[in-house]
Formats: C-alpha cells, sequence, structure tokens
C-alpha cells in the first residue's frame, strides 16, 4: 500500500497543522484513484469542535463534508482521504481515530511538536475495522 | 422507490455508483434496501449492536432525518436521501 502526494500538497498539510497548533487542524486530501492514489490538492476545513476539545479533537460538518465532495468535482477529482495533526503527539492513530474512521480514506496524520510540524504518515482502516495499517506516502 | 446518494469512501461497496435505488416507506427500510442490495456495507454503518453508527448523517432534502422522526421518517416515492459522513478523529 503506497500514497502518492504532491510536495506542494504536503508542505499545505503540515503548514495547516502549524497554523492550527495548540488545536488539531483537518481537512481532505483530493485526487485521484487509478489502483493507487494520488494527492494532488488539499482542502483544509475549520475544526467544528467545541471550544476545550480542539487541543486533541477535530470535526467537519456534514455541511463542510458536501462542500468538499462539490470542489473535488469541479477540480475533476475526487476525495481520497482525510488529514489531521496530532499536537504534542505521535503521528499514529487513536482509538477515537479507528471508531470514526471511513473505510477506503486514506488518514493522513502530522505530528505537530512545540509548533513545528514533524513528520507525516498515512493509514488505511482494515476491512473488519479492528485496525488501521499504515501506507507509505511517496512525494512526488 | 427512493435514491440514496452515497459519498465517497463508500462507493467502492456500491460497484462505484454514487446513487442507489431502495425500497421502502421509511429511512429504516430504505437502509435495509440498501444493506441487502450490498451486504458489505453493514460494518461500516452499523455498529456490533445493530446502531446506526455515530458518523452516519442521514439528510432528506435539507433536513437530517434526526430533526424529523429518524429511522421511522416516512419516504416517499421519488424521495432522494443523502447520506453524509461525520468526519472526526482525535
Amino acid at each position: 500500500m503506497k500514497l502518492r502526494i504532491r510536495r506542494e500538497a504536503l508542505a499545505q498539510i503540515q503548514a495547516h497543522g502549524e497554523r492550527a497548533y495548540p488545536e488539531e487542524g483537518a481537512g481532505f486530501l483530493l485526487g485521484v484513484d487509478n489502483g493507487e492514489k494520488t494527492v494532488m490538492h488539499i482542502l483544509a476545513l475549520p475544526n467544528a469542535r467545541e471550544d476545550g476539545a480542539r487541543h486533541n479533537r477535530y470535526l467537519i460538518t456534514p455541511e463542510d463534508y458536501l462542500h468538499a465532495e462539490l470542489e473535488a468535482e469541479r477540480l475533476g477529482v475526487s476525495l481520497v482521504g482525510v488529514f489531521h495533526s496530532h499536537p504534542d503527539h505521535p503521528n499514529q492513530p487513536s482509538e477515537f481515530d479507528r471508531e470514526w474512521a471511513q473505510p477506503y480514506f486514506s488518514y493522513v496524520i502530522t505530528s505537530v511538536e512545540k509548533g513545528r510540524a514533524v513528520e507525516s504518515r498515512s493509514w488505511l482502516l482494515k476491512e473488519d475495522r479492528s485496525q488501521f495499517e499504515e501506507e507509505k506516502i511517496e512525494i512526488l | 422507490m427512493s435514491i440514496l446518494k452515497i459519498p465517497t469512501p463508500l462507493r467502492s461497496y456500491t460497484d462505484g455508483r454514487a446513487e442507489v435505488t431502495v425500497n421502502g416507506g421509511t429511512v429504516a427500510s430504505a437502509l435495509s434496501s440498501l444493506i441487502e442490495q450490498h451486504p458489505a456495507l453493514k460494518p461500516h454503518l452499523f455498529n456490533e449492536q445493530g446502531e446506526l453508527r455515530a458518523f452516519v448523517n442521514l439528510f432528506l432534502g435539507e433536513h437530517n432525518i434526526k430533526d424529523l422522526q429518524g429511522l421511522d421518517t416516512p419516504l416517499s416515492e421519488n424521495d432522494r436521501l443523502i447520506l453524509i459522513p461525520s468526519i472526526a478523529g482525535g
């Protein structure tokens, strides 16, 4: 398993994580899937969780989800995943991430330590929803 | 028969289709019709207790069914039901 991602898109993901710090920042990965996903654009969105919860939780509303689907359509691509940051926390999915995960989507998690993005890793939910499996990120 | 719109991450279970025609006079029976046609979707929509997963939102027009009659919300012929996931994590 591999997720191909444009260098510029990855830089935008990491910059969004730094801007959102010390809260979590999130958004969608837009691209194509020809048997292997390629992320071409990102769509950063507001974290809709309430004050006091955004340091370790994120939420994208149904309205913003619909907006993202329309934006992907407009660009002639599709939604291929979600990205979010873990402020001062490793870039591994939490149990809460697993419970709320969608199948098929790639989940790119960026660790942001003291306001600086350190590293991004990508994860895919197993079909039986029991856990995530890591997919290698290939930067284009 | 009603139309159920499927979000991108679930389309791999509906042969890539963005819309599925479903039978049933309520949202609950429409979901049963969807699962009957595409059984592999079930664990992603319902938890082990058979309850709708927390991230599943269903809109009838602009109205979330939670603000109508929930799963008992009646459907009319040609209604369009939209399935939208809440995207969340921690």
